[in-house]
């Protein structure tokens, strides 16, 4: 049998990768756009604040930020706890990885979104106030419909990165992909085998994604004239 | 509560050459992180040159194998490009009878090769995108010259994409210096490695990890300092006018 069966334990894997990127992707939009607002906004400190989260989460390694975070927050957990007597609660490791993929994406996102909105003339904004609607409405209404076709390469760039990046959250203990191909390769013997199947899985992930980006850079760019060489 | 004599005393062992007792290399912790980045990027860049003249060749049995691998070594997980070869090459009996397997079993081979194997398909990309924007007047000034096509190649084409691909290709470095930190995950004591191994020791978290995500910060810097010393000397002649 293929794999001595281990299959299906190699694709349960693949669901909790898939779903950790999906969440990590959610944090690292909602962080990269709260990022994008502040770097952009006139109050000093929000922007330094934004400027040194961009700049020091993207100069560091992931594996680093991983084991800093998941080790470090932990630590500080059990810390707090004992000081008030009380017993501390393990990190869910699911969480743990999400955030912490959120986190260091949600730089990449900043850069991505800031780009993006300076991208969209600032009369669209302008108009948009004039009419009496407010910043948020202004924002869900104008700047955020028009400001996804400037986003759109980057974005779909970062959440290549990101979806290679979920292969290293088994270090902090979760059940992922890599982690069910470690045990199928020490069971089965067959390591070329195992770590093939799963570089099939990621290439598959990582060539739907591009395919499925491309059609929607195409949808949100209708209207626009391509340049023609 | 950050103990910094913790982080004094075990310094030296996160620039290398005192813990982790290093096979194959001599050394560990930031040695071999440059160790490990320098030698991957200088065998990956001579790879990347040849390849990126067959991806832009309009001979499609010469292009399209160089598409396929740049296209499976970009779309997977580096970690796992490593695995595969750290782990996996053993399945086979004729590699581990062949004369290589002296090699292929050190951790700090493999994770050259697949470091390499890796920025090589990333930088094909790369100069291969400014091979294919080279100002087609340039073409025709080195044709109208007389040159053959090899000696066109060699003088005008490679060394102007070169130059063009340094700001891509800076970014790629600094990527390329920050995915080294997965050699400790095959054995290795690079920067990450000796912190794991410190904080293995002392089950101190912050200690380790911050002294290391402190260095590779300073690294990025440099690199980035670097590479726009390097654009201002190779590039010059692009940049917006001053006057």
């Amino acid at each position: 049998m293929f794999l001595q069966g281990y299959l299906p334990s190699i694709m349960e894997g693949t669901i909790l990768t898939l779903q950790v990127a999906v969440s990590a992707l959610l944090v690292s939009v909602v962080l990269g756009l709260i990022g994008a607002m502040f770097k952009m906004s006139p109050s000093k400190p929000l922007a330094w604040l934004a400027e040194v989260y961009s700049t020091v989460v993207r100069g560091v390694p992931d594996l680093v930020w991983m084991l800093l975070l998941f080790f470090g927050v932990q630590m500080l957990i059990n810390e707090l706890f004992a000081q008030m007597g009380w017993e501390a609660p393990e990190i869910n490791s699911f969480f743990a990885g999400v955030m912490t993929i959120g986190f260091i994406f949600g730089a990449y996102m900043t850069e991505t979104f800031r780009g993006a909105i300076m991208a969209v003339p600032k009369g669209q904004m302008e108009a948009g106030l004039a009419y009496g609607m407010s910043p948020l409405r202004v924002f869900l209404r104008i700047t955020f419909p028009q400001m996804v076709r400037f986003a759109l390469p980057s974005f779909s760039n970062n959440w290549l990165v990101l979806v290679k990046s979920t292969a290293l959250v088994s270090v902090i203990g979760l059940n992922d992909v890599m982690y069910r191909a470690d045990t199928a390769k020490s069971i089965t013997q067959e390591p070329f085998t195992v770590y093939a199947v799963v570089g099939c899985i990621f290439l598959a992930i990582t060539s739907v994604s591009d395919l499925a980006l491309k059609r929607l850079e195409k949808r949100y760019s209708t209207g626009v004239r391509e340049t023609e060489l | 509560m950050i103990d910094l004599n913790l982080i004094i005393e075990r310094f030296p062992a996160f620039l290398g050459g005192t813990d982790g007792a290093p096979i194959m290399s001599t050394s560990d912790g930031l040695q071999l992180t440059l160790e490990l980045l320098g030698l991957s990027l200088a065998f990956g860049l001579l790879l990347a040159v040849p390849m990126a003249l067959m991806l832009v060749s309009r001979n499609k049995w010469v292009a399209r194998p160089v598409w396929l691998y740049t296209y499976v070594f970009r779309g997977t997980p580096l970690l796992v490009q490593l695995f595969i070869i750290y782990y996996g090459l053993s399945q086979f009996d004729w590699v581990r009878d062949s004369w290589a397997w002296e090699y292929l079993r050190e951790a700090y081979v493999c994770a050259i090769l697949a470091f390499t194997l890796n920025t090589a398909a990333y930088t094909t990309e790369i100069l291969a995108g400014q091979i294919r924007n080279t100002h087609y007047g340039e073409i025709e000034a080195a044709k109208a010259m007389g040159m053959g096509k090899w000696l066109m190649m060699r003088r005008i084409v490679i060394p102007s994409a070169l130059r063009r691909a340094l700001p891509a290709y800076s970014n790629e470095v600094v990527m390329m210096m920050q995915s080294t930190s997965i050699a400790g995950l095959v054995t290795l004591a690079d920067l990450t490695g000796v912190a794991r191994r410190v904080f293995s020791d002392t089950y101190m978290p912050f200690e380790p990890f911050l002294t290391v995500a402190g260095i590779y910060l300073v690294m990025t810097f440099a690199l980035v300092w670097l590479f726009k010393k390097a654009e201002q000397r190779w590039l010059a002649y692009l940049a917006p006018r001053k006057h």
